[in-house]
């Protein structure tokens, strides 16, 4: 073995990636699972808006509270005590100990080899700023609104799923991101 | 009667671990993955999350059929067309030219991907110019192309739930089919050896 090596690079074996057939449908039963438990499916941006009203409140309160948007979020109590909150937070921990025990854990610039670390910092910046405006639009982002909306057979997940795909497969053409 | 309509701690946390354990497992923290999909030659985004939307539709359908849950019981996502397609739009170029969607990018972040941190950044970046720009111009547009008669495709134009739980089942063995074609014509899906290793020159 390779002296320089860290140590989590061989410590653990890296396992596969599960079939993506049996990984749907584990999938689907979480987010079946998911309805059953609450009324509703799975999020992610409903997390990152209330965390940004909760920056707001430290960085610039008189703003935060002023605002048509994230004012409403910070009169109901705390911005961060919501289930939304405890759901990514979850995410975090599951996908944590998923990569850990599968050996798929290693600290890294995914990017940097294919298009350099300083470029890769600037598309993910730009992608993730479309990402997180595009989701405030459209009051979802891929799983809340694409995911969860199209198990309820919700006409809004279908419209914002067939454009996310056109689009992303359009602009992948164009920019070479990671 | 479902569902039990809990919003506490546990079920955030439990169901959320679950969410991204299997996200992980199926290689969803890795942007050259994720983004493969975008350059047809890794087909996995379409085929989990078409697999998962079909699974988790049919279990709504066979325990509203069964009478243990009321058709409406569940959160739907109000029919708002345009918002969804502006939303669409923006989030399908963040993905692409980010490699993540917002869920996604927190399971990069846990595989130690640094790039994730910043696409997540990003989301908040993206989420305070949101808030600055919000107002009536915004608000018109997003309440524009409501669809009056319903927010599902069974309540807005009468298309029975099972016939399109079938019809989606039926387009989901053709995404396996010719995702299939698509990734054997091409260099194929991204193992978990190349996905540790970074996306390739």
């Amino acid at each position: 073995m390779d002296t320089k090596t860290a140590w989590h690079e061989h410590v653990r074996p890296v396992r596969p990636f599960w079939h993506p057939l049996w990984a749907g449908v584990a999938l689907g039963l979480v987010l079946l699972l998911t309805f059953i438990w609450t009324g509703h499916g799975l999020g992610a941006t409903g997390a990152t808006t209330r965390l940004s009203a909760w920056m707001g409140l430290k960085m610039a309160p008189a703003f935060t509270a002023a605002n048509p948007y994230l004012g409403p979020m910070v009169d109901n109590g705390h911005p961060l005590s919501s289930w939304i909150s405890w759901q990514v937070l979850g995410v975090a921990l599951g996908a944590l100990a998923s990569a850990f025990w599968a050996g798929r854990l290693r600290v890294q610039w995914d990017g940097e080899r294919s298009i350099g670390r300083g470029r890769r910092i600037v598309t993910a910046l730009v992608g993730g700023l479309l990402a997180g405006f595009g989701a405030r639009v459209a009051a979802g982002c891929t799983s809340g609104l694409g995911l969860s909306g199209a198990a309820t057979l919700s006409i809004a997940a279908f419209v914002f799923l067939a454009v996310f795909f056109v689009v992303g497969l359009l602009v992948t053409r164009v920019i070479r991101g990671v | 009667m479902l569902p039990f309509n809990d919003a506490g701690m546990v079920s955030g946390l439990l169901c959320g671990a679950l969410f991204g354990w299997v996200l992980e497992n199926a290689g969803f923290g890795s942007p050259c993955k994720l983004t493969g999909q975008f350059r047809l030659s890794d087909w996995s985004v379409l085929k989990v999350m078409f697999t998962a939307i079909v699974v988790a539709a049919a279990g709504l359908l066979v325990l509203q059929s069964l009478g243990w849950m009321e058709a409406d019981a569940v959160f739907v996502p109000s029919a708002m067309l345009a918002a969804a397609a502006v939303g669409g739009l923006l989030v399908g170029a963040g993905f692409a030219v980010g490699g993540y969607c917002p869920g996604t990018s927190v399971v990069g972040l846990f595989s130690g991907r640094l790039d994730a941190g910043v696409f997540l950044l990003g989301l908040l970046l993206g989420t305070f110019a949101f808030a600055g720009l919000y107002g009536p111009a915004i608000e018109s547009l997003m309440n524009a192309a409501e669809v009056m008669a319903g927010d599902t495709l069974p309540d807005a134009y009468g298309i029975p739930a099972w016939a399109l739980v079938l019809g989606m089942a039926a387009a989901l063995v053709g995404v396996f089919v010719w995702g299939g074609r698509f990734e054997r014509a091409s260099r194929g899906p991204v193992t978990a050896n190349e996905a540790v290793e970074g996306a390739a020159p």
